[in-house]
């Protein structure tokens, strides 16, 4: 089991998850953020952070979505480590609203 | 002259608690690019706080944090002070003069009561002592619970409730390889208890459970969750919440209840029963505990501040042991302020203020459970630590320089003939339990008793 970042991070890049990782376990390229699964501890705080439920424990995934797990594990080790909040993407609060958030 | 956190003038912190939010503190302090000393100083032998002492011993990954916090330990600018209680080997007050800051961040070690009588009957126990026991913490070492009646009743609907419920669910080969104390599943494979009852005071729709703590009651070998369909009606404000954002965790906690509620009994050993919308009235028994008198409540109020009211209506369960499990308290320490009516440290953002509502000390601050209450998981306390460490950052230009720190604090612990270990001295303990462990296929093997453990410190 791990905790997984999907679809909805893409474009947005929140990063009010990251304030309360106990491991510092985020990476994140120029879209989104994505948890190393190796590191990760499956403590589950940064689920309720997400201003637009991207966060999700792997085995409640919503449909269409668990290619992400595979994402997640496979680009995060790779990716420079994000340990303390940033300010999001600049065009998030418009996706955000387009999600329906 | 160079002001405090310049190369030759290091900023002298003592942090007091070494759990997650003192490493955290210490952690948002090395990265301040700062020069600064750290001393963590920790009233028992062993550092990490509740991740050692309090997150089940089956829930190993959780226990990882630890990791986190042994590599913040590598850092020069950080020193251990173990075995000192602050406010008994030390001074609140003598620390204020040897530090530039203070921070406390000591947790809330104390169940709250539940206030009604019979509450001390022999067999009424708190979560806090079962957890410390169970999880070899040297104060709970020597505590006795009897496990000979069949029945078992937890009070409360949050994890540590759930962590309570089960390792009384579990079978002793479901525990017997995590780190769980030996003494622990000595008493445990000797039990006799078969329903165990997990009671809140409120509706499921309110039971604070992580979803995932839930799920695992699907999982135990030897355990049935059940709940009664019919607690799980909900009125229309539980509707509402559960329907809306904030009440996503609360919908997937009703899901699983739903789970319980459909399992189907299939021969098992033990039973796990939720039950809703019931407080305590009193205990009572006959030299020790025998039963347990609830009223039962009914919910009233807007979605989100629904409160629960006695309608009369008693009910009662018979059972030969009571875990309460409603919530912490901070533990007051003399020289520092204390707010008694929330169990935590006066304080603003982090700064400790004199009281409630009171001007800030100048020095003091305070980060995790002590500060904002007994609420939020691990990771919480990393924000709740770097937003005092900001805070204390701020306040550099002002601190009163010139402190001795350290050497200081050696001066006066020794003076004081206290017996400290440093970091090192913890690593042959952390060395020693692991290989304890090994023999039996376990993680490691703790100490539970602080003599052993300062003997293998060498201190």
């Amino acid at each position: 089991m791990t905790t997984v970042v999907t679809e909805n991070c893409k474009g947005c890049r929140f990063t009010d998850c990251v304030a309360v990782c106990p491991v510092a376990c985020f990476h994140y390229d120029d879209e989104m953020l994505y948890i190393d699964p190796d590191v990760c501890i499956d403590c589950s705080a940064c689920i309720p952070e997400c201003p637009v439920e991207a966060i999700f424990e792997e085995d409640d995934i919503p449909e269409g979505q668990e290619h992400w797990t595979e994402i997640n594990a496979d680009k995060a080790p790779d990716l420079p480590l994000i340990e303390e909040p940033m300010d999001p993407l600049p065009e998030a609060e418009e996706r955000k609203a387009d999600l329906g958030f | 002259m160079s002001s405090l956190g310049d190369g030759s003038n290091p900023l002298r912190v003592a942090i007091v608690g070494s759990g997650p939010s003192g490493f955290y503190a210490t952690e948002a302090l090395i990265k301040s690019g700062l020069n600064v000393e750290i001393d963590l100083i920790e009233r028992l032998p062993a550092p990490f706080g509740l991740v050692r002492n309090g997150v089940a011993p089956d829930h190993p990954k959780l226990k990882q944090a630890i990791k986190v916090y042994k590599k913040v330990a590598q850092n020069p600018e950080f020193n251990f002070v173990g075995n000192v209680t602050v406010g008994v080997d030390i001074k609140a007050e003598e620390l204020q003069q040897t530090h530039h800051a203070v921070i406390y961040t000591c947790g809330a070690e104390t169940d709250r009561r539940l206030g009604i009588p019979g509450e001390d009957l022999p067999g009424s126990h708190t979560a806090t002592e079962f957890v410390g026991w169970y999880n070899g913490h040297p104060d709970y070492r020597d505590r006795t619970f009897d496990l000979s009646h069949e029945t078992a009743v937890v009070i409360g609907q949050g994890n540590v409730a759930a962590d309570v419920a089960r390792i009384l669910a579990k079978s002793v080969d479901e525990l017997k390889q995590t780190d769980i104390a030996q003494h622990a599943l000595d008493v445990l494979a000797e039990s006799r208890v078969r329903t165990i009852y997990v009671v809140g005071r409120r509706g499921p729709a309110q039971a604070k459970f992580a979803s995932k703590e839930l799920k695992e009651f699907l999982e135990i070998e030897n355990c049935r969750p059940y709940i009664d369909p019919a607690e799980l009606e909900l009125n229309e404000a539980s509707q509402l919440e559960i329907d809306s954002k904030e009440g996503r965790g609360n919908k997937k906690n009703i899901e699983i209840f739903h789970q319980f509620a459909g399992s189907e009994d299939t021969g098992k050993q033990r039973v796990c029963i939720a039950t809703f919308l019931r407080s305590p009235l009193r205990l009572e028994g006959e030299g020790r505990l025998q039963k347990v008198i609830f009223e039962t409540n009914e919910l009233s109020g807007e979605p989100f501040r629904q409160s629960a009211k006695g309608t009369g209506q008693t009910t009662e369960i018979d059972c030969g042991i009571m875990f309460r499990s409603i919530g912490y308290n901070g533990v007051p320490i003399e020289g520092v302020p204390f707010y008694e009516r929330w169990g935590t440290i006066p304080n603003d953002a982090g700064r400790i203020t004199s009281e409630q509502g009171g001007a800030t000390v100048p020095g003091l601050y305070t980060a995790g459970w002590i500060k904002r209450g007994p609420s939020g998981i691990i990771g919480t306390n990393r924000a709740c630590a770097v937003e005092t460490v900001g805070a204390l950052l701020e306040d550099v230009g002002e601190l009163d320089t010139d402190k001795p720190g350290r050497e200081g604090l050696y001066k006066i612990l020794n003076s004081n003939n206290v017996r400290y270990i440093d970091y090192a001295q913890w690593e042959k303990i952390d060395a020693a339990e692991v290989a304890a462990g090994e023999l039996k296929s376990k993680p490691r093997e703790k100490f539970t008793r602080r003599t052993e453990m300062l003997e293998v410190a060498g201190s």
